[in-house]
């Protein structure tokens, strides 16, 4: 607080770079933001937290002019209001926002995207020559190591993120939002992209950083904000910043209640149920191998890009395999299409259930019953559609899936109810192992513990469930046992002993330990905290 | 929750009053044109034009039916006029065969067929892309058509099955009882059979079928095939009523009637989205602009004109659906 006030003293002449106040935003019945605000200053990395559906996008959204604040909040640039919803102004006036998905095209060069939509031009043609010197200069400052005249296509996620930086920087930008920037990178990129944040930092920009990354977060920021259900909750200044404070404010709750874990420890005495040997497509997984028991949820954790969704995708058949076996019940049953993994009881829900899984346009009731349809039918296929509708209903019963009937199209429920019936639909295949890839993303809290309920309750009926998850608390929660995995590889388990439980620190070791410091330091850190 | 549960509620029935405003969708702007025309001409609502209209509307209604099947999967068949030709070529050439000329009526069906089956064949096994491989046959099955009669017009004036043609039942002509039977039977396939509902998931999200297990090969083989089989009945048809054929002419750009036919019914060009009830008014739609504008008298080059007109509205009201529909 008190270098709060210095800073304000100093800076008394300069009204902060960057300053919303007041925010709020509805969307019809749904209160996105309520009154939020927000100071960032020149030369500063201003992280924003929060869970998703906290209303980090949507305020990133009002700032870049995509949505326009309910009345009575302003957006304020160097203390001179902002037009509300009008996102030329605010490129003009300095805010660049890079989004998860990035928006370039990936057909033209790297100098032809740095200045796609603001073209030099002489007279009425395209200055290619004066563009690409002035992107070469942007990228030198950068230190990439890639031409102007590099195709896009080319280039790896970590690059187009730089080629976005530099977009922003040849706009004159001075307010830089970055959404979840790491998402998709490799260590390596991680690195370079926070050496071009520091630089940007000492040239004068402000960076709105927003991540659901705890390490990210203490590696930058200066000071951070933390939304919660719309809500702005608070902001810590750097020296202020802990683990335990930043949860506690995105949370809002106690944790360990959220979690549902009924089911009983599974016991070495117990079946196994999914054996994996082997498995390897040579590029993104490499010789996995594990077992899981009837009755234990088996977390897999990783970073993203960690190839975990890659495994699980040859587990399914849903991708071919170079080597590697999948037993189940102690048969052979290594499937070559996902038919064949159905067949023998292995389903898997899709990370991504709007792009991978479900028929938006169709009913709810034939989103359940598609895969076993041939049930609902004669020998002929012809549909038997009360089978299918009562099938539905009895499936919108059990998991408690919000909708008025079982005929409006699935794309109309919301993201829990969806992922509910995607879910539904694997249960009437009545399998015995699930692999769950993400199952609460872009999931309400609600939701969210709806469905950690149902993983306890399946695992207590006596599946094998192996649960993806980027979500370290959920997976802590969840989880009898942990797999950590790194670079397509099983790096390590993490299990309850007896006075050692799982905890996210174990598993961030593992899963990041040779990727944050050469190899050597990572052993040398080990052999630390051993004797330590 | 109460709240939530009010506001799914309003979303469905949103969404059935959606979905029932776009299956009437075309109806109302059919009735009107019948109407329309029938109050500049006087005559066009009267037994014999509608039965005429029928007749002309019939081969279309096929070759669109068929062509549902094929939009709906998000695919394309730019080649069912082509395929109609060669399958008329077969028909009238093995209608004088000594074995029967009935011969002919199985010759036509099986050609469509067979092209419809080679078209899926490469789009399904190949995964070559459904405009490329069809834009292929489309010049390949004209040239087959023309072949086959060494590039003349082949007649029979004595066809044995002419009275697909020209006769009827009880005053309905068998043209048009045969359009509304494959109507009937696209309907039921489509929204009775667990393939109908294979078709449909394969257009609304390829990749989760595939994850859900559905054979998506065997679905594109089903509806090239049945396109197919549709152009060759459409062939049999045309052939009939003209007891003649020629592969030059004969189903030039019919292909691009059917497309927009199933377009102005309201199925989505993307695939996923549609249904047989909305192509059947949207052939009617293109023969009752047809009829109607030789009854008012307008000349055959703006007959060109107004159609294409009509093409692109239905477009740009598919581009407002799909609009309509991920704002929900």
């Amino acid at each position: 607080m008190a270098e709060q006030s210095t800073r304000a003293t100093a800076g008394a002449a300069a009204p902060p770079a960057l300053e919303m106040r007041g925010i709020s935003k509805t969307f019809g019945p749904v209160r996105a933001l309520q009154g939020v605000s927000l100071v960032a200053h020149a030369g500063e990395v201003h992280a924003l937290m929060g869970e998703n559906g906290a209303g980090k996008s949507t305020l990133m959204k009002i700032l870049s002019g995509a949505y326009s604040p309910d009345p009575g909040g302003d957006v304020l640039v160097n203390g001179v209001k902002l037009a509300h919803g009008n996102p030329k102004e605010a490129r003009a006036r300095g805010i660049a926002v890079i989004y998860q998905e990035l928006s370039l095209a990936p057909n033209l060069s790297v100098a032809e995207n740095v200045f796609l939509g603001e073209e030099i031009a002489r007279g009425w043609m395209v200055d290619r020559a004066e563009a690409r010197r002035r992107t070469a200069a942007v990228l030198d400052r950068l230190g990439v190591n890639f031409s102007p005249d590099a195709k896009v296509a080319g280039l790896s996620l970590g690059e187009r993120q730089l080629v976005e930086i530099a977009r922003a920087m040849a706009g004159n930008s001075r307010i830089i939002v970055m959404d979840e920037p790491t998402t998709s990178l490799s260590s390596h990129e991680v690195e370079k992209l926070f050496e071009v944040i520091a630089a940007l930092k000492s040239d004068g920009i402000a960076i709105l950083y927003i991540s659901h990354r705890m390490n990210e977060v203490y590696a930058l920021a200066d000071r951070c904000s933390v939304l919660r259900d719309g809500n702005y909750i608070g902001s810590l200044e750097r020296s202020e910043i802990s683990e335990a404070r930043l949860i506690n404010m995105m949370v809002g709750r106690d944790i360990s209640s959220f979690y549902k874990k009924n089911h009983k420890e599974p016991d070495p005495t117990r079946r196994q149920m999914l054996k994996v040997e082997h498995m390897s497509d040579r590029k993104r997984v490499h010789d996995c191998s594990f077992e899981v028991h009837e009755g234990e949820v088996l977390g897999i954790a990783g970073l993203v890009g960690s190839g975990r969704t890659e495994l699980a995708r040859l587990i399914y058949g849903a991708d071919p395999a170079v080597s590697g076996k999948v037993l189940v019940d102690g048969q052979d049953v290594t499937p070559k299409k996902p038919v064949d993994a159905l067949r023998n009881g292995i389903v898997y829900l899709t990370e991504d259930r709007k792009i991978l899984g479900l028929f938006l346009d169709m009913a709810i009731s034939d989103n359940i019953g598609i895969c076993v349809m041939g049930e609902d039918s004669s020998r002929g296929g012809v549909r038997n559609l009360a089978a299918t509708r009562h099938r539905a209903e009895a499936a919108v019963k059990s998991l408690d899936i919000r909708t008025p009937g079982v005929a409006l199209k699935v794309g109309a429920l919301s993201g829990g109810n969806q992922q509910k019936v995607l879910l539904a639909r694997l249960l009437e295949l009545r399998p015995r192992v699930l692999l769950l890839d993400e199952p609460t993303r872009g999931v309400d809290v609600g939701a969210k513990s709806e469905i950690y309920r149902l993983i306890d309750r399946l695992a207590g009926e006596g599946l094998a469930v192996v649960m993806i998850s980027s979500e370290l608390p959920e997976i802590v929660g969840m989880a009898d046992r942990v797999l950590v995995m790194r670079d397509g590889a099983i790096v390590g388990t993490v299990s309850h002993g007896p006075d050692r439980p799982i905890t996210q620190e174990a598993i961030m070791a593992l899963a990041t330990s040779a990727d944050v410091m050469p190899r050597g330091m990572a052993q040398q850190q080990t052999n630390q905290g051993a004797s330590a | 929750m109460s709240d939530a549960a009010a506001s799914s509620q309003k979303i469905a029935a949103r969404d059935r009053m959606k979905s029932r405003f776009f299956a009437l969708g075309m109806l109302p702007v059919l009735i009107l044109l019948a109407i329309g025309f029938h109050m500049l001409t006087g005559k066009f609502i009267t037994s014999t034009n509608l039965s005429i209209v029928m007749q002309q509307a019939s081969i279309n209604i096929v070759l669109a039916a068929g062509m549902t099947f094929v939009i709906l999967t998000g695919g394309i068949d730019l080649s069912v006029g082509s395929i109609l030709a060669a399958a008329a070529m077969g028909a009238v050439i093995l209608s004088t065969s000594p074995m029967g000329g009935v011969l002919g009526v199985v010759a036509g069906l099986a050609i469509g067929l067979a092209f419809g089956l080679a078209n899926g064949g490469l789009i399904a096994a190949l995964g070559l892309p459904p405009f490329i491989v069809t834009l292929g046959s489309l010049t390949a099955v004209r040239g087959v058509a023309r072949l086959m009669g060494q590039d003349t017009t082949v007649f029979n004036p004595d066809l044995p099955f002419e009275a697909i043609g020209n006769g009827g039942l009880f005053g309905v002509p068998w043209l048009a009882i045969i359009a509304v039977a494959v109507v009937l039977l696209s309907w039921f396939i489509l929204r009775r059979t667990i393939l109908g509902t294979w078709i449909y998931a394969v257009g609304g999200n390829v990749e989760a079928a595939r994850l859900t297990g559905i054979k998506v090969w065997l679905v594109l083989l089903f509806v090239y095939a049945t396109s197919g089989l549709c152009a060759g009945l459409g062939g049999v048809m045309s052939a009939a009523r003209l007891y003649a054929a020629n592969g030059l002419q004969l189903g030039q750009s019919y292909e691009l009637d059917a497309i927009a036919a199933v377009i102005l019914g309201g199925t989505s060009f993307v695939g996923g989205v549609g249904s047989i009830w909305g192509t059947l008014i949207g052939a009617l739609i293109i023969a009752v602009l047809s009829n109607g504008l030789i009854l008012t008298g307008v000349s055959d080059i703006w007959q060109f004109i107004i159609k294409g007109l009509v093409i692109i509205a239905a477009v740009t009201l598919d581009r407002y659906r799909l609009k309509g529909s991920s704002n929900t």
